[in-house]
């Protein structure tokens, strides 16, 4: 049979066209683990550098107000033109962001110990307080959760407080689910056996145990959630229910340009956008080259 | 996996599906509507636990001149200091014959302001859907068909891109673009100025909503399709088909993406959320006179009533998007268990 496919194609008929690249087996992901890898790092590793020292470099200029440099377009100068009350785009775009990553980080890590907590009970605990937290779990999802995050700004009233509960209140499922699987597994593997057989009490194996074994899983879906949640908080921002105006977040930013867009002033809009897309776009690529290393057979991808 | 049952299509099997389906309709009943009551008395501690005082609010800075009678008999006639159960039971017995009190904001019953609004919002949603889905099963295709080829690598970067930039972002672009610069398209509400609304004003009027909410919610699908293609590509049937000699487009589109597609159908209602969540960001940047711009206005304005049934009806549409698309999958697919 082989020699027969070895030959076929020295006649090939029109209508036979051999299947020459790899799609027997798994397919290769596209870009090499390594560029994106660095390429993402790198991006980081700048943004973090300005969102770091720009502030204090500059100190408040981006608030001074200068009427005579108002609506102006890109040009030498000003790269991402100003504003209407004459302030560089790109510098607030900086401070902006500078915002928007400590939400959101803050925001991650919240919804990642909530998350966590609910999990391991779940998952340690099991019978009916798993059923009971899992159902909880199921009702918070079905819920659409910018609608739910909505719902708690608007009982909390708009403020840094309650976007950080916002986010963490709709956050939490995918933690909870990765630790409840992940201590579910690792229930019945012998190390555990034998710290029962110990002597160990269960808050005991939970604390050295099975916490130890889930934190890489955990410190990833961490990483993972920093750009939902800050996709969460420019949301609610833009749409007027996040951050107070003060605070210079990307989705206030992006609030305010809306007004300049209908008269003509597209770049207020364009850089603090595209600062988001780069920053979602490198964490995600960095979480992602963790993920295919973590669980090589899951595939890499933005998913939400 | 494989049918245990040597005749799948026989009259049996059937109705032993259909019986089986029935089943999973009553169980997700049994779940959602204690789950919908959930929420709604969710909603209503929440709105206990707010700070936010509704008799103030109505008052305003008029509170400092009015009669201490006068504010407590409007605080006895809305009953907002009655235990939360009590007030809940008074909105449940209510809401059960479809009356969900009055929007303070909108100064309209909820249910005339969600009657209103809800054909619009369905609408942008329908259309958007239909769109995204049509975009994610043909670039989907084409990028699986010639993996690695020019086309792949640009559809799965657009789609990583268009995955990262948030839907209101691309919508301001396209605002901006098509309705400020070139003046192609009305840039929000349901028809222009002073003219009627007729179809033709509403199809250009629904057009830039519909074409960024179908754009951001495509590259899930794009590469959901992709993905499962690639996967079915790799399977035995398709090898069998290649070696039948089957042309290419026929091994593609009939052999293997009808199988791929299937687990698509149960996702299919999985993205409800999403949409629901974008809509609301659409429809704020286009001014569609939706429920979603019902919802932001009910939240900064603190309107209970409005935002519980709201918040009720997304619950429901999520709810039976997810039962719609799992009875789908399982009249699509014989193989499937039933036990959701």
């Amino acid at each position: 049979m082989a020699e027969l496919i070895l030959t076929a194609p020295a006649d090939p008929s029109p209508r036979w066209r051999p299947a020459t690249r790899s799609r027997i087996g798994t397919a290769a992901p596209p870009r090499s683990p390594r560029l994106r890898l660095i390429s993402s790092a790198l991006i980081l590793g700048v943004l973090g550098v300005a969102v770091l020292l720009v502030p204090p470099v500059v100190g408040l200029d981006q608030q001074v107000v200068d009427l005579a440099v108002a609506n102006q377009p890109p040009g030498p100068g000003h790269w991402f033109g100003t504003d209407e009350l004459g302030r560089d785009v790109l510098l607030r775009c900086v401070y902006g962001l500078r915002v928007s990553l400590a939400v959101g980080l803050v925001a991650a890590l919240v919804s990642t110990v909530l998350g966590t907590a609910v999990g391991a009970i779940a998952g340690a605990t099991g019978g009916w307080t798993d059923r009971v937290l899992m159902r909880v779990l199921d009702a918070v999802a079905s819920v659409p959760h910018l609608l739910l995050g909505i719902i708690i700004v608007a009982v909390l009233r708009p403020s840094l407080t309650a976007v950080v509960i916002s986010i963490a209140a709709t956050h939490w499922l995918s933690s909870a689910r990765i630790v409840r699987s992940e201590v579910l597994s690792l229930r019945t593997r012998p190390f555990i056996d034998a710290a029962i057989v110990g002597g160990s009490s269960r808050s005991r194996i939970v604390a050295r145990h099975l916490l130890p074994n889930v934190a890489p899983q955990v410190l990833l879906a961490t990483t993972l959630m920093v750009p939902h949640a800050i996709w969460h908080e420019t949301a609610l921002s833009f749409l007027g229910l996040g951050l107070p105006p003060h605070l210079a977040s990307i989705g206030n930013m992006l609030n305010d340009a809306q007004r300049s867009l209908l008269i003509g002033g597209w770049w207020m809009s364009l850089a603090p956008g595209l600062v988001l897309v780069i920053t979602t776009l490198a964490v995600a690529g960095l979480g992602g080259v963790w993920r295919d290393r973590l669980n090589p057979r899951r595939r890499s991808e933005l998913s939400w | 996996m494989i049918a245990v049952d040597p005749t799948p299509g026989s009259a049996a099997v059937r109705r032993g599906r259909g019986r089986a389906i029935g089943l999973l309709v009553a169980r997700r009943f049994a779940f959602g509507v204690p789950l919908l009551l959930v929420v709604s008395l969710g909603m209503f501690v929440l709105a206990k636990a707010s700070p936010f005082d509704p008799v103030q609010r109505y008052f305003g800075a008029r509170i400092i001149g009015a009669s201490a009678e006068r504010v407590s008999q409007i605080r006895e006639n809305w009953g907002v200091d009655a235990p939360v159960l009590t007030q809940y039971g008074a909105w449940l017995a209510h809401a059960v014959t479809g009356d969900f009190g009055d929007s303070h904001s909108l100064q309209q019953p909820v249910s005339q302001v969600i009657g209103e609004r809800l054909g619009w919002s369905v609408l942008l949603l329908a259309v958007a859907f239909a769109c995204a889905l049509l975009l994610g099963v043909v670039l989907g295709t084409a990028a699986a068909w010639r993996q690695g080829g020019w086309l792949d690598r640009a559809v799965t970067g657009a789609s990583y891109v268009l995955e990262a930039a948030p839907v209101f972002w691309l919508g301001l672009g396209a605002l901006y673009v098509f309705a400020v610069a070139l003046q192609w398209l009305p840039g929000g509400g349901l028809a222009d100025p002073g003219a009627g609304l007729s179809a033709g004003q509403l199809v250009r009027h629904l057009i830039l909503p519909a074409t960024v909410l179908a754009v951001s919610q495509a590259p899930w699908f794009v590469l959901f399709v992709r993905q499962t293609l690639l996967e079915a590509l790799t399977e035995d049937y398709v090898l069998g088909a290649r070696s039948r000699g089957l042309p290419e487009r026929r091994v593609v589109v009939g052999h293997a993406l009808r199988t791929a597609l299937l687990p698509f159908l149960t996702l299919l209602g999985a993205r409800v959320p999403e949409l629901i969540t974008g809509a609301l960001l659409v429809e704020t940047v286009f001014s569609w006179p939706g429920i979603a711009k019902a919802t932001v206005d009910a939240a900064l304005n603190v309107d209970f009533s409005l935002l519980a049934a709201l918040t009720l009806l997304a619950t429901a549409a999520v709810l039976a998007g997810n039962l719609l698309a799992d009875a789908l999958y399982a009249l699509a697919d014989p193989r499937v268990a039933l036990d959701g």
